[in-house]
């Protein structure tokens, strides 16, 4: 018990840091792959306290109570999954917060803001199987959905799991907002549709939002871990070593193409999930 | 210690430049200049920038558009006009549909002369802008007021009103 809450308490402190300290690292090895020099790693954390010092502008009074919520259930997905809850209700969570950025930005009534929210949906509808085929690999493999339990596993998940991992990889780049299915945010393509899902929020509600992605990628981090213990120390060490390749892999993806139409998100990650996630849970009844 | 200085973002708007500015202020954005080094973004979202960049003179069709632009970014903002068009209206300044510079429409803190204007001055009148942003920072953290005065036709209004008012009783 003690151990679960020490787990807790060391993710709701050190995820902010850890996920905006990844997210300076993602700016300047992008910037170095496009040839520049960069911001300094700690530019995300300076961009979030600026936030805060801003007015705050809001549409309507509903707006930042959901966007609170979406902060908050973000933080108790990561706090379920740190503290070895069940996968599928750390799952069920997530989805339960992004339902709330996508009231949140409907909310709003602003024309680029509702496109946003159409494509965010579009994408939750990309990834969603995926997610789930993960869940359910993991409870063939160990026999559980409890993450305390996958944790004990003795044999390393990662090469029985070998194509679901690729699929979960795979719909990472949707839940990073990466570029080529990066659609409902625009980061790079805000000629499009201004900053789509995020374009009415400003000041501290913004500032609240870039601190959630931070807590949700370090526990989407937390998910890579999870295919590599295997109970022994080296399990972690090679777990931590994935973990920072998957993140540079995201960002070379990232840099590497060009964005796509919603089609092509849920057309590739539906064909994804089917063959190698599918294939792979049958696989898996054999191999067992 | 200020978090603004460090991360500003901007906002391009084209009044009705001729693209040379437009261009420079891109050139700003890649590896040359690389603005990003201190933290500045080009956002296109006036409700997330701190820094209006203004090229080009403002006309009778654009002078809504800027002046919505402007009042849809949250305080602490500073405007700043670059090139000679923005600052004053340039050569097209004796044009019938030309008002002038930026200034004519919303209060401007920083000036770039030039045509076109070189991303050196660019860049140096942002970091000048920073200095601005500063300052209006500490006035609202003391709760200065930094909103323009009403303009005189809405301040007028409620005396005209009043003034129905006495008449009628």
């Amino acid at each position: 018990m003690v151990k679960v809450i020490i787990a807790v308490i060391a993710y709701i402190i050190l995820a902010p840091i850890v996920g905006g300290f990844l997210a300076g690292l993602d700016r300047k090895i992008t910037a170095r792959m496009q040839g520049r020099v960069g911001p300094p790693v700690l530019q995300p954390f300076y961009d979030v306290l600026k936030l805060l010092e801003k007015e705050s502008i809001t549409v309507n009074r509903v707006q930042d109570f959901y966007v609170m919520c979406f902060f908050i259930f973000v933080i108790v997905t990561g706090c379920f999954f740190f503290a070895g809850e069940n996968l599928l209700l750390v799952m069920f969570t997530l989805t339960l917060a992004s339902v709330f950025l996508i009231v949140a930005a409907f909310s709003s009534n602003s024309p680029y803001a509702e496109v946003g929210a159409e494509r965010e949906l579009l994408q939750m509808l990309a990834y969603e199987p995926m997610v789930l085929i993960t869940c359910v690999g993991f409870y063939m493999f160990t026999g559980s959905f409890e993450v305390g339990q996958i944790m004990l596993s003795t044999k390393m998940p990662f090469p029985y799991l070998i194509g679901i991992f690729l699929g979960f990889i795979f719909i990472l780049t949707i839940k990073f907002r990466k570029s080529p299915f990066d659609l409902s945010m625009s980061h790079h393509a805000h000629q499009e549709l201004v900053a789509g899902l995020k374009t009415e929020f400003s000041g501290k509600t913004l500032a609240m939002l870039e601190a959630a992605h931070w807590y949700e990628n370090v526990f989407l981090l937390g998910m890579v871990f999870l295919f590599f213990v295997n109970g022994t120390w080296w399990g972690y060490v090679i777990g931590i070593v994935d973990v920072l390749l998957t993140y540079f892999l995201e960002i070379l993806i990232d840099n590497s193409f060009a964005r796509m139409k919603w089609q092509v998100a849920i057309n590739s990650s539906w064909i994804v999930a089917v063959v190698l996630g599918t294939v792979n849970l049958f696989m898996l009844m054999f191999v067992r | 210690m200020s978090y603004i200085t460090k991360s500003p973002w901007v906002i391009h708007y084209d009044g009705s430049s001729c693209n040379g500015c437009d261009i420079e202020v891109l050139a700003c954005l890649m590896p040359m200049y690389d603005v990003e080094r201190f933290g500045i973004i080009n956002t296109g979202n006036p409700k997330h920038a701190d820094v209006f960049l203004v090229t080009g003179s403002v006309n009778e069709q654009n002078k809504n558009v800027v002046k919505q632009i402007y009042e849809q970014m949250p305080e602490p903002k500073v405007v700043v006009a670059i090139g000679i068009c923005a600052c004053n209206g340039g050569i097209f300044k004796e044009c019938y549909n030309i008002l002038g510079g930026v200034d004519t429409v919303i209060p401007v803190d920083a000036y770039v002369p030039g045509c076109a204007a070189r991303p050196e001055a660019i860049i140096d009148a942002v970091v000048t802008g920073l200095g601005i942003l500063e300052q209006k920072r500490q006035a609202l953290a003391n709760g200065e007021l930094l909103k323009e005065p009403e303009p005189e036709a809405a301040v007028a209004a409620p005396e005209e009103a009043a003034e129905e008012g006495k008449e009628e009783a």
